[in-house]
């Protein structure tokens, strides 16, 4: 039934912005002010992802440096719950393991290590003393970084190589100088960088094999065996890790892979902290209903332009577009906004701490999805509200 | 032809007033209209009728051939945008807009591109002596150049049909003799022409006089 010749022209996609922007220039301070609630609620979503993701992407490239093909061989317990014990010819029997390509071992003893002899003995600062075999310092693909590492020469005679924590703690920042171990001056011989995938290292005084049996009373059963062997067998040769150590008791060994605790880490790490996003979403909500606000003010004030449109032949629809395209402007300034902001912190804060900085394109698009849809949420009723005002009633508002 | 054609029609406003009683009012094409009357009286009433701003609550209103009655919202909003310029007494001129800007649109829903709006525009307001006022904001302008940007705005779609309700009202005699010679040349070049006034000089200048009293037309309705 629709008369020949009545259909309203439709409104362009580049009229529709440019109304509403025009909308928004008219008061540039409201708009403004408007924008910022949901450019802080974007701003600290996108800070909250961009700084997990950076902190797992720093732990993934740490994985990578220090690889994931290290084993560990630890002792675990008898059937009847006692602490078992590693055959002394542990580390002999992995190396023959055909694709291990280098095995280390560490010996607990108990001999305590002191700064001078008028420490008391109980104050061991938490610093073991262990046995370690020369090949420690290449499976761990460890470095020394003042000093030497223990060789055959020293390995028999009292020396020390000392952990960066032990070092820290025995106050020690170079190789050189002597400790109190085990009742008998050592010299410190080396000092090692942090040891990456097996932090207990940092925290100890390595002696050589030989030395600490002949002056700590060490009984020559390794503790731990670290191994390694190309990526590919990892998993071949976890499987016979146990058997090879103990064909006897198999169940008595225990086998640990210390990347696997990294990379738990860096999934835990890039699970951003509810608490933050929901921070950000609270902010985003804020920012939300003040743009609502602004868009029910705005029509409230704008009577008068809406009859007037009205008479200048704008349908209902038109009218509902230009508010919401205004909502829609208005809210994605503060999207923009806020995601340059949280990119900007994420980069600092990133930076600041040596971190590659990561900002996941999801999160952008989020981001910019989230602000479309709040900005369409907070026009719709004031649009509507703006279509429904009879044009004899806008135009009579004074 | 008769380009404004109302038959018994009759406004009621919530509350139980009759803003017209009953209204038979004929206009042909190219005529030049004053309605005048006292305060009240219902004229602006009559006018959004003409202009499909509002719909009858009894009688029927027939604008360019069409009845408003069977028109949607839609089709009276394009009926609008196509044959119907309005002149309001306060110009309704967006601020921090250009007079270019402002004239540009009146044509803004009748489908022409922004670079054809502008065009248009600047020719509209050099037809009301404003060439060289393109550029000028709303508040940098007089109010009888206000006035004239309106009317450039109401004609720029060259419409059929140009209602002003009390166009000078807000404006000098001098001023309001300016817009009333614009009005009167868009008459003399064929567009039908209504004015409301109060201003009986005004009226005198329009060689039809309609009279509206108490929501009934007394003198005038043809
Ligand atoms: N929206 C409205 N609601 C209620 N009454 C109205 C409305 N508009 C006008 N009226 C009333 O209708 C009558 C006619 O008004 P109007 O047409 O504006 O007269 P005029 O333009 O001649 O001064 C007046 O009594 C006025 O108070
Ligand atoms: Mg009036």
């Amino acid at each position: 039934m629709s008369a020949p010749g009545l259909t309203p022209a439709r409104l362009g996609g580049r009229d529709v912005v440019r109304v509403g922007f025009g909308g928004l220039r008219a008061r540039p301070a409201r708009a403004v002010l408007s924008a910022l609630g949901i450019a802080i609620g974007i701003a600290t979503m996108v800070a909250v992802i961009g700084i997990s993701s950076s902190s797992k992407e720093e732990l993934l490239r740490r994985i990578d440096r220090l690889g994931t093909n290290l084993l560990t061989v630890t002792p675990g317990d008898t059937l009847f719950g006692e602490g078992a014990e590693l055959p002394a010819s542990a580390p002999a029997m992995v190396a023959r393991i055909g694709p291990v390509t280098a095995v280390g071992a560490t010996g607990a003893t108990d001999a305590t290590v002191r700064r001078t002899d008028r420490i008391p003995k109980e104050v061991t600062g938490g610093i073991a003393v262990q046995a370690a075999t020369p090949e420690l310092l290449r499976t761990l693909d460890a470095t020394v970084r003042s000093g030497g590492w223990l060789n055959a020469g020293t390995a028999r005679h009292p020396g020390v190589v000392l952990g960066s924590e032990a070092a820290r703690r025995l106050g020690f920042d170079r190789a050189g100088g002597r400790v109190w171990l085990g009742g008998r001056w050592f010299t410190v011989l080396g000092v090692l960088d942090p040891a990456g995938l097996a932090p207990e290292i940092d925290r100890s005084a390595l002696v050589g094999w030989e030395a600490a049996r002949r002056h700590l009373g060490f009984g020559g059963r390794p503790t731990t065996v670290y191994e390694r062997s190309a990526d590919a067998s990892v998993a071949a040769v976890r499987d016979v890790l146990a058997r090879t150590v103990n064909p006897e008791n198999p169940e008595e060994v225990q086998v640990s892979r210390p990347s696997d605790a990294l990379e738990a880490r860096a999934a835990a790490a890039g699970a951003f902290t509810g608490l933050l996003l929901g921070l950000g979403a609270v902010a985003l909500l804020v920012g939300g209903v003040g743009v609502a606000n602004t868009m029910v003010i705005s029509v409230l004030e704008r009577r008068r332009e809406i009859g007037l449109r009205r008479s200048l032949g704008a349908t209902r629809g038109q009218v509902r577009v230009q508010f919401l395209a205004e909502s829609l402007l208005l809210s994605a300034f503060g999207g923009v906004a806020g995601v340059l902001l949280g990119t900007a912190v994420t980069v600092g804060f990133t930076l600041y701490r040596g971190w590659p900085p990561v900002v996941p394109g999801w999160a952008l698009g989020g981001a910019l999805a989230a602000t479309l849809a709040i900005g369409a949420v907070a026009g719709l009723y004031p649009a509507m509200r703006a279509a429904r005002l009879p044009p004899t009633t806008a135009l009579a508002t004074v | 032809m008769n380009i404004i054609e109302l038959a018994g029609v009759t406004k009621e406003y919530p509350g139980g007033v009759a803003a017209l009683r009953g209204v038979d009012l004929a206009v042909a094409q190219g005529e030049l209209t004053a309605i005048v009357g006292p305060s009240g009286s219902g004229k602006s009433t009559l006018l959004h009728m003409i202009g499909t701003l509002d719909r009858p609550t009894a009688g029927t209103v027939r604008i360019a051939g069409h009845d408003v009655a069977a028109l949607s919202d839609r089709e009276l909003s394009a009926l609008r945008a196509r044959h119907i310029g309005f002149v309001f007494q306060q110009f309704h001129l967006a601020d921090g807009v250009s007079a270019l800007d402002n004239v540009a649109d009146g044509l803004l829903y009748a489908g022409a591109g922004l670079r054809e709006r502008r065009e248009r525009a600047a020719r509209a307001l050099d037809r009301v002596g404003l060439g060289g006022r393109v550029r000028h904001r709303p508040n940098q302008l007089s109010g009888g150049e206000r006035q004239r940007v309106a009317v450039a705005r109401a004609v720029v779609g060259e419409p059929d049909l140009v209602l002003a309700d009390e166009p000078t009202g807000n404006l000098d005699s001098a001023a309001g003799a300016e817009v009333m010679e614009l009005l009167g040349g868009l008459h003399r070049s064929g567009t039908t022409v209504a004015i409301i006034t109060h201003d009986p000089e005004v009226a005198a200048l329009a060689p039809r006089r309609v009279r509206v009293r108490d929501g009934l037309i007394v003198d005038g309705a043809r």
